[in-house]
């Protein structure tokens, strides 16, 4: 009788255990040498839901570049200055879609002076249509021939829906309840206890520290790495592997992680991603310190940085990889002088 | 004659049994001893009298200053609020020091406190052992018992004491914390190449996962003949009965091997204690002998290979001044 009496509880303890999982079937893409479970789980009903998410907004009628620049016929145009005023204001149109579709014009123009530079928005459009130019121009390496868009990151919201900010409490100092940045439920790093900011010491800027921590000879030969550093990389690569939806073995051989020999071809490109990621952050994000009003900065008042969230948004490849790009060849930069 | 078997489900109450009487210079037991019946499903339906002594005391005592200094730090961790803390338990810790305290003594809000924690455990762990050696030979036993204890309690000092001062560092030591314990565990495996090339991590796999097949088959066995008076083990150690003999036989004619009667258990605990002796040198040895596990693997012709099926792939920071 009274063990018959703890069974519901039981049962439901057991179920409420389960709330977190999700339900099979699953997908499971092999992507190694067959035996090894080098393969990519995917639920096919939550990818639907990103796909969904994914669809991407019908292009623009192209209009020929003829006619007086844009330069020419409008005041204070330092970027794309050379286009045609036709082709001029397609993009600006496009932009107006991709980014402020609520807003409308006004969000960046003051009024009826379009060449005002007084609302901040205006000269972070700016910044972001020369980044936008430079990583479909300078990034090959990870774009391709994609490229990105506005609309890559945007989706039709001023602010893209992923963003980090510097976390001031980073290292968890205080007189009792040290946590060493992490003991928390991570959303950056799949809601794991690893360290919560694995981005300002990797991907904030140019300089960076190492992300790798394995030592490459069988005995020790003066690699230092902590365990500690350790969790920070790992924390990184939990991003990674949640903003793309993938699993560890899409890059790696998860039984070596460090040996390149070993790994797909895709790690290439992620590594020339966080490369790509720190170039934005430095040279277009951070430069706009200054020009971010305060509520739109972080807890330690810097500004909005990207990840490969900003773009991936949950998918191998951003948007499914469809590119928008070849309907607005415009939004390609020079590519590097070599 | 019919055996009478001791298994059975029906739970005899009676008074208490207080147990033998206690060695000169005893502190008294505590309780006088009750009955519970869902203990009796699990084991003896009798609790207590419990015996602490100066061991037990000094044990629980530390036990519950180490409790304290991990709950509080967590509890302080997610600012004070009880509902916080109870939903992201499994994720909270108290963290070992940064590397750069190295083996010094950091401040109490960097490390400090973990310090402090990982003291008064491992007093309590130490503490405890010895109560178990003292009771086993208050009461005339062989110390079996506690020596098993000491092979996990090496385990564990590998972990946090030991290989932390042979690298130098408290930061190398496992946090107090059920999710952080375990990202450590991973994150330590990648650090060196993967945990799994280590032999003596498979050591103390094979010891691990041969501990509960031989718990499985002997606790099998011994119920399997229980109608027969197998459940009287040692009785049937001393003097072979038809119990013993047939489940000799039942293993001798499914593998044609038998442990005996007495040896089943010889063999129970040597599997049990070497699975965390083992691991404990595995855990030693890491970091301090061998930098990368899967390249001592390769070395050493462990590690298989197989066709590269895809595209080769090379750093990209090679010949990249970074």
């Amino acid at each position: 009788m009274k063990l018959r009496s703890c069974i519901p509880i039981l049962v439901l303890a057991l179920t409420a255990s389960l709330t977190a999982c999700e339900r099979p079937p699953v997908e499971v893409d092999q992507l190694n040498y067959r035996g090894l479970g080098l393969e990519t789980v995917k639920n096919p009903r939550r990818l639907e839901d990103k796909l969904e998410a994914s669809q991407i907004p019908a292009a623009l009628p192209p209009v020929p570049a003829v006619g007086p620049k844009a330069s020419e016929i409008y005041q204070n145009v330092q970027v794309l200055g050379d286009l045609s005023a036709g082709e001029f204001n397609r993009i600006m149109i496009a932009m107006t879609q991709w980014v402020s579709p609520a807003q409308g014009c006004t969000y960046c123009h003051a009024g009826e002076n379009l060449a005002s530079d007084d609302l901040y928005t205006k000269v972070v459009a700016r910044r972001m249509l020369q980044m936008t130019r430079a990583i479909n121009g300078e990034w090959t390496s990870h774009v391709a021939g994609t490229g990105v868009t506005c609309y890559t990151c945007h989706r039709g919201q001023a602010v893209p829906a992923h963003y980090w900010f510097e976390d001031p409490d980073a290292d968890g100092v205080r007189m009792v309840g040290y946590t060493a940045g992490q003991n928390a439920p991570a959303p950056q790093a799949g809601l794991a206890s690893l360290p919560s900011d694995p981005f300002t010491r990797f991907i904030a800027a140019r300089a960076h520290d190492s992300i790798r921590v394995q030592g490459t000879t069988a005995l020790p030969t003066g690699n230092g790495t902590s365990i500690k550093d350790t969790e920070h990389t790992y924390a990184l690569m939990m991003h990674l592997s949640t903003s793309l939806g993938v699993n560890c073995g899409y890059c790696h051989n998860s039984r070596s992680f460090g040996p390149w020999e070993a790994s797909s071809p895709q790690r290439v490109t992620a590594w020339h991603g966080l490369g790509m990621v720190r170039d934005v952050n430095e040279e277009y994000m951070t430069s706009l310190t200054d020009v971010f009003p305060a509520h739109r900065k972080g807890p330690a008042g810097d500004v909005f940085k990207v990840n490969c969230a900003t773009c991936h948004q949950g998918l191998p490849k951003p948007l499914n990889g469809v590119s928008m790009v070849k309907d607005y060849p415009n939004l390609v930069g020079a590519a590097p002088a070599r | 004659m019919a055996y009478e078997s001791l298994f059975n489900r029906v739970q005899v109450r009676t008074e208490p049994d207080p147990g033998v009487a206690l060695p000169a210079g005893s502190l008294p037991r505590l309780g006088r001893g009750s009955f519970s019946y869902l203990y009796g499903i699990l084991g003896d339906a009798q609790i207590g009298p419990i015996y602490l002594g100066t061991f037990g005391i000094a044990s629980l005592f530390c036990g519950f200053v180490a409790i304290e200094i991990i709950g509080l730090n967590m509890w302080a961790s997610v600012g004070w609020d009880p509902i916080q803390f109870v939903r992201q338990l499994p994720w909270l810790a108290l963290e070992p020091p940064a590397p750069e305290y190295g083996l010094s003594l950091p401040p109490l809000a960097e490390g400090g406190w973990w310090l402090m924690a990982g003291f008064f455990l491992t007093a309590s762990i130490l503490l405890w052992w010895a109560r178990m050696y003292e009771r086993a030979r208050a009461l005339g036993m062989g110390t079996h018992v506690a020596w098993a204890f000491a092979s996990a309690i090496w385990l564990y000092l590998v972990l946090g004491f030991i290989r932390p001062i042979l690298m130098g560092s408290w930061a190398e030591a496992v946090p107090f914390g059920i999710f952080p314990h375990l990202d450590w565990t991973a994150a330590f495996s990648i650090r060196y190449g993967n945990l799994f090339y280590n032999p003596f991590h498979m050591l103390s796999i094979a010891f691990l996962y041969g501990s509960t097949l031989l718990f499985a088959m002997h606790g099998a066995t011994i119920l399997a003949v229980g109608r027969l008076g197998g459940d009287r083990e040692l009785e049937q150690i001393v003097s072979r009965g038809t119990a013993a003999e047939r489940s000799s036989l039942f293993w001798r004619w499914t593998m044609g091997f038998n442990a005996t009667m007495e040896s089943i258990h010889r063999w129970a605990w040597w599997f049990a204690v070497l699975t965390t002796l083992t691991g404990g040198i595995g855990i030693l040895l890491t970091g301090t002998v061998v930098d990368n596990w899967y390249l001592w693997a390769v070395k050493h012709g462990v590690a298989p290979s197989y066709p590269q099926v895809l595209p080769p792939v090379a750093d990209p920071a090679m010949g990249v001044t970074p």
